[in-house]
């Protein structure tokens, strides 16, 4: 996908100064299914900075947890990842699989969604971290696996008394502390939270946010935050990313996006949001496509509530606005450079909605 | 942990204590059974070769013309000194049966789990890693195949090939050369532990030799619940989360694969194990007839045939209790492998 400047860029020159830890460049995955290969990722670029958290945001089924562990080199057996996937300069998808395993750990994190089901329940939290500590830094003594792993529990609040027990001996909300400790303990530069509060109540919730915050303030860990929950992304994230069916369509500055959704998709996700002073509940009609038969042209336009005749037939380019949010829509790519326009064709900007109105009418 | 052992220690004594009216209801089901079938035991196995007088006067000496509440009592009574009575048919004393007998099925018992689980464990491990692949196409072929087959085809099967008019390399019938089996002296009834403890070592060779084609036949028949069992669990964890959470703290594969995937994937075939144990010392009857074994299953039918009550009681009470005992201890070892289970 290219991308079009708008202009020169208005991000602050100091934030685009520090070389990314994670820099992902046009991404694929592909799922291999009886009726053919499916692009859960196509074609996904962003980077992440030092301390910096980026938001990944989107319906369920948009590949976000595939595209963390796609970065992980995670993927199930029969799944193939193409593209860049930069780590301070390496390519992780051209490493051999025994090389991406050394590197997961120290280097790069993934923090899951269950809690409940993630520690190994015949093993106990010593001995697990033990493992995790042995493997990655040989020749450490076993005094000092334990102070490692007491300072990072300790990190995460679970007291030192708690180390000798299994995983169905604490809560649920411990039980996430506890293994977020597990993938913090070798302190990776770039960590994946794939939903790491969906399970969890609202005060365990921000513990959790609050443990990522501070994560990234003491050791300058790239986070990349993958959730629904709008509201963490605007209080945790730097950046947010919107995914939907498998592209990224806009990402930029939190506040900036959330302020100023350019995206319709972006749009209609922000006014689905339920608050406090909701008093009626908005919903995108339909769901994501169907990623082995994807829509033709722009995924979204069969649920846009902005479609143009245009956006059914070819894919949009991806844009820079003045702002710096970077948006995958027809809407602002014509608005930033009018001559893309006649890609569209003559009576591509015609609405699509109305389009398929008289359509129904005729065969009725 | 003190916290944990005390917690084991209790959960334990929570689990005999649970076991006492399990056994008192088997009891009741078997005394039960017994006395359901028409007739009595006397006139079963007695009846048209005695005249009525002499049948009742048989049936006064054994009891059975008391209440019911107190043959069960007599019934509790003997269950409670192991002391099961004589048999009808043979006049033999029926715990000398059991003992004598039960040492033999014991012995195939043991050595048929033996191959099971040497042979089950790893080609289910195996073909659970190795999905859809060589090891796993062959290992289910193989279990699904040994399964199938009745215990007399593959046992006489076994004996075609290996026995006197095959290979010729294996003894094909009891449990040890004529002289051999009567010069050990009796201590276990476990003829080969009493061989060992004798120092005799040549008449352990032998009582070995007796023991490998039985002890095949059978543990290729339970081999199949085995691999199935192992096969689909190693898949199950395998795609488990705690699995792929190793994964993503870049544990190295052979040790996800054995420390996280295996491990767990064997907690529930100590269950299956314990079933198939139970399993085994009933139902080896036919290969016990195949090769002429001296077991208990096969004790069993021939007192069935001859109507002898007095001994099918006290056999299948035995049976019972054994049961609850197997299942018992496989709690007791599933406690101490899966901390879960003690709470």
């Amino acid at each position: 996908m290219t991308t079009t400047d708008a202009a020169a860029p208005a991000v602050p020159a100091a934030d685009d100064a520090r070389e990314p830890v994670l820099s992902v460049r046009d991404m694929r995955v592909w799922y291999g299914t009886e009726r053919g290969p499916v692009r859960a990722v196509d074609g996904v670029s962003f980077d992440v900075r030092p301390g910096e958290t980026l938001g990944l945001v989107g319906e369920s089924g948009c590949g976000k947890s595939t595209l963390g562990r796609g970065v992980l080199g995670l993927t199930p057996p029969g799944s193939a990842v193409d593209g860049e996937v930069l780590l301070r300069g390496t390519n992780l998808v051209e490493l051999t699989p025994k090389e991406l395993q050394k590197r997961r750990g120290p280097e790069l994190g993934l923090i899951f969604q269950e809690p409940m089901t993630r520690l190994n329940p015949l093993m106990k939290i010593s001995e697990q971290f033990e493992e995790t500590l042995r493997t990655h830094e040989k020749g450490l003594s076993k005094q000092e696996i334990r102070e490692r792993s007491l300072e990072a529990l300790r990190g995460m609040g679970i007291p030192p008394s708690r180390y000798e027990n299994y995983p169905h001996e604490f809560s649920g909300g411990m039980r996430q502390r506890i293994m977020i400790a597990l993938a913090l303990v070798l302190r990776p530069a770039f960590v994946v939270a794939d939903e790491p509060t969906t399970a969890l109540d609202v005060l365990v919730e921000a513990q959790i946010i609050k443990i990522l915050a501070d994560l990234r303030k003491n050791f300058d860990t790239a986070l990349v935050l993958i959730t629904h929950n709008l509201g963490i992304v605007a209080e945790a994230c730097d950046r947010v990313a919107v995914m939907y069916a498998g592209h990224i369509v806009e990402q930029g500055d939190s506040r900036e996006v959330f302020a100023n959704p350019q995206h319709p998709y972006t749009k209609e996700l922000l006014r689905s949001t339920i608050s406090l002073s909701t008093t009626g509940l908005h919903y995108i009609p339909g769901s994501p496509p169907d990623l082995g038969n994807p829509p033709e042209g722009c995924r979204f336009h069969p649920r846009c509530p902005v479609a143009m005749r245009g956006c059914a037939v070819v894919e949009p380019p991806e844009v820079r606005l003045r702002s710096g949010v970077r948006s995958t829509c027809w809407h602002q790519a014509i608005e930033v450079d009018p001559s893309l326009a006649d890609e569209l064709g003559t009576d591509g900007r015609e609405p699509l909605a109305a389009v398929k109105e008289i359509s129904v009418a005729d065969e009725a | 942990m003190s916290k944990q052992s005390g917690s084991l220690r209790r959960y334990i004594l929570t689990r005999i204590a649970l076991a006492v009216p399990m056994v008192f209801i088997l009891l009741v089901l078997v005394f039960v059974m017994m006395r359901v079938a028409p007739g009595d035991p006397i006139a079963a196995s007695q009846g048209g070769k005695l005249s009525a007088v002499e049948l009742a006067a048989r049936r006064h000496a054994a009891g059975f013309d008391r209440p019911l509440y107190v043959q069960f009592w007599e019934y509790l009574k003997s269950v409670g000194t192991l002391n099961f009575g004589t048999t009808f048919s043979d006049n033999l004393s029926v715990r000398d049966v059991i003992i004598q007998r039960g040492g033999a099925t014991l012995s195939l018992s043991l050595g048929a789990l033996l191959v099971a689980i040497v042979i089950g464990v790893p080609v289910g491990l195996l073909a659970g890693r190795f999905r859809d692949r060589g090891i796993d196409v062959t290992g289910r072929l193989f279990a699904i195949v040994t399964y199938a087959a009745p215990a007399f085809v593959l046992g006489l099967l076994a004996q075609l090939a290996f026995g006197a008019n095959g290979l010729g390399l294996l003894p094909t019938s009891g449990q040890s050369s004529l002289l051999v089996g009567l010069n050990v002296p009796t201590t276990t009834h476990i003829l080969i532990l009493d061989a060992a403890i004798a120092g005799d070592w040549s008449a352990v060779g032998d009582i070995a030799q007796h023991l490998v084609l039985p002890s095949v036949t059978l543990g290729l028949i339970i081999v199949g619940v085995f691999i199935r069992m192992i096969r689909v669990n190693v898949i199950q964890t395998l795609q488990g989360d705690y699995v792929e959470a190793a994964r993503a703290r870049g544990i190295k594969e052979t040790a996800v694969v054995t420390r996280h995937a295996f491990r767990n994937a064997l907690v529930p075939v100590v269950t299956v194990l314990g079933l198939q144990v139970a399993m085994l010392l009933g139902g080896s009857v036919l290969t016990e007839k195949t090769f002429n074994w001296p077991g208990i299953g096969q004790a069993l039918i021939t007192y069935i045939n001859a109507r002898d009550y007095a001994a099918v009681q006290g056999i299948v009470t035995v049976f019972a209790l054994v049961v609850v005992v197997i299942s018992m201890l496989i709690d007791f070892v599933n406690a101490l492998i899966d901390p879960r289970v003690r709470y």
